[in-house]
């Protein structure tokens, strides 16, 4: 089973890097971009015996102790099949 | 009394403290791998600058899992002094033992130059002979330094005092140019609420020698020694120079 964990930045914490992304993009041409907030993505394989509730349990867990910063950082988690 | 420094896979100022603290300050000091999880030899721990872990995941984020970071919160805990220098201020911070976060400087680059620092608190272990106001050259060397906290924290930390050293400008004025990196209020070290735990992202390490271009951060080690010294009432012998 899969749990997909996206962590960003919390909104009030600044994005140097999305900032700088996002000026690629103006001078890339593209209009109507107004913002950019760089993130991190995480798939977990975990064991097929467990259940969703306990794959969405371990998976925060570990979102929580290890992926994300509680101090600059949000997550969140989803959980396939 | 002797020194810990600290060894992670990726750390890479750690002979520099090891050289200090045995040449300049003349003290006993001993390698400790981060799988140790004995502190009890030690007085003063020094968790060193470098890429530990690569810097994967976040910077000091994977370091704060290694065995020995259980020791050194109940070596904390103890009284006992720790200090992060760079990349070891990232692992304070991520262990929870430090409040705050550093994230990416402001303008992306990886800066290494002598900053000028002002001393903000000089009644801590690791300020003592030193004075609030003296003006340090000290330099930073880091991609990730730009400190962040919630507004309480930032409150508590100005009412404890544990604002230890802001950047500045040659005068000693706390200005937005002399903020290389866009740190909160121009952090660039703090204490803990009982200031036997320093982080700060310059090195002072890389600033005891004329020859490095200052000394000035010489004063940090020997108000550490004299602390030490008078905490456990064995007055250091002091040998090389």
């Amino acid at each position: 089973m899969k749990a997909k964990v996206y962590v960003t930045l919390k909104p009030s914490v600044l994005d140097p890097q999305g900032k700088a992304i996002h000026h690629s993009i103006e001078l890339l041409g593209v209009s109507g971009v107004n913002d950019v907030r760089q993130g991190k993505y995480f798939e977990m394989a975990l064991d097929e015996s467990l259940t969703s509730d306990d794959v969405r349990r371990i998976a925060e867990q570990i979102a929580k102790d290890v992926l994300s910063n509680p101090v600059i950082e949000d997550y969140r988690v989803e959980v396939d099949g | 009394m002797k020194f810990g420094v600290l060894v992670f896979p990726g750390s890479n100022c750690d002979h520099d403290a090891y050289h200090v603290i045995s040449k300049h300050v003349g003290q006993p000091v001993d390698f400790v791998w981060h799988r140790e999880t004995d502190l009890s030899g030690y007085d003063a721990v020094i968790v060193p600058g470098g890429f530990s872990y690569g810097d994967y995941l976040r910077c000091g984020a994977l370091a704060k899992f290694s065995p020995v970071m259980g020791a050194v919160k109940d070596f904390a805990a103890a009284g006992k002094y720790v200090f992060g220098i760079c990349n070891g201020f990232q692992i304070l911070c991520e262990a929870g033992m430090l409040p705050g976060a550093l994230i990416r400087n402001r303008g992306l680059h990886f800066i290494c130059k002598h900053v000028r620092l002002r001393v903000e608190n000089d009644r801590t272990p690791f300020t003592s002979e030193l004075d609030s106001g003296d003006v340090l050259s000290i330099p930073i060397a880091h991609a990730e330094g730009n400190y962040v906290c919630d507004d309480d924290t930032f409150h508590r930390l100005e009412e404890n005092g544990q604002i230890v050293f802001r950047y500045c400008d040659e005068v000693g004025e706390i200005t937005e140019e002399a903020n290389p990196n866009g740190a909160r209020s121009n952090i660039a070290g703090i204490c803990n609420e009982n200031g036997n735990v320093l982080g700060m992202m310059p090195h002072p390490e890389r600033a005891c020698e004329e020859m490095l271009g200052s000394n000035d951060g010489r004063e940090i080690f020997r108000s550490l020694t004299k602390a030490i010294a008078a905490a456990s009432g064995q007055w250091p012998v002091v040998s090389g120079q």
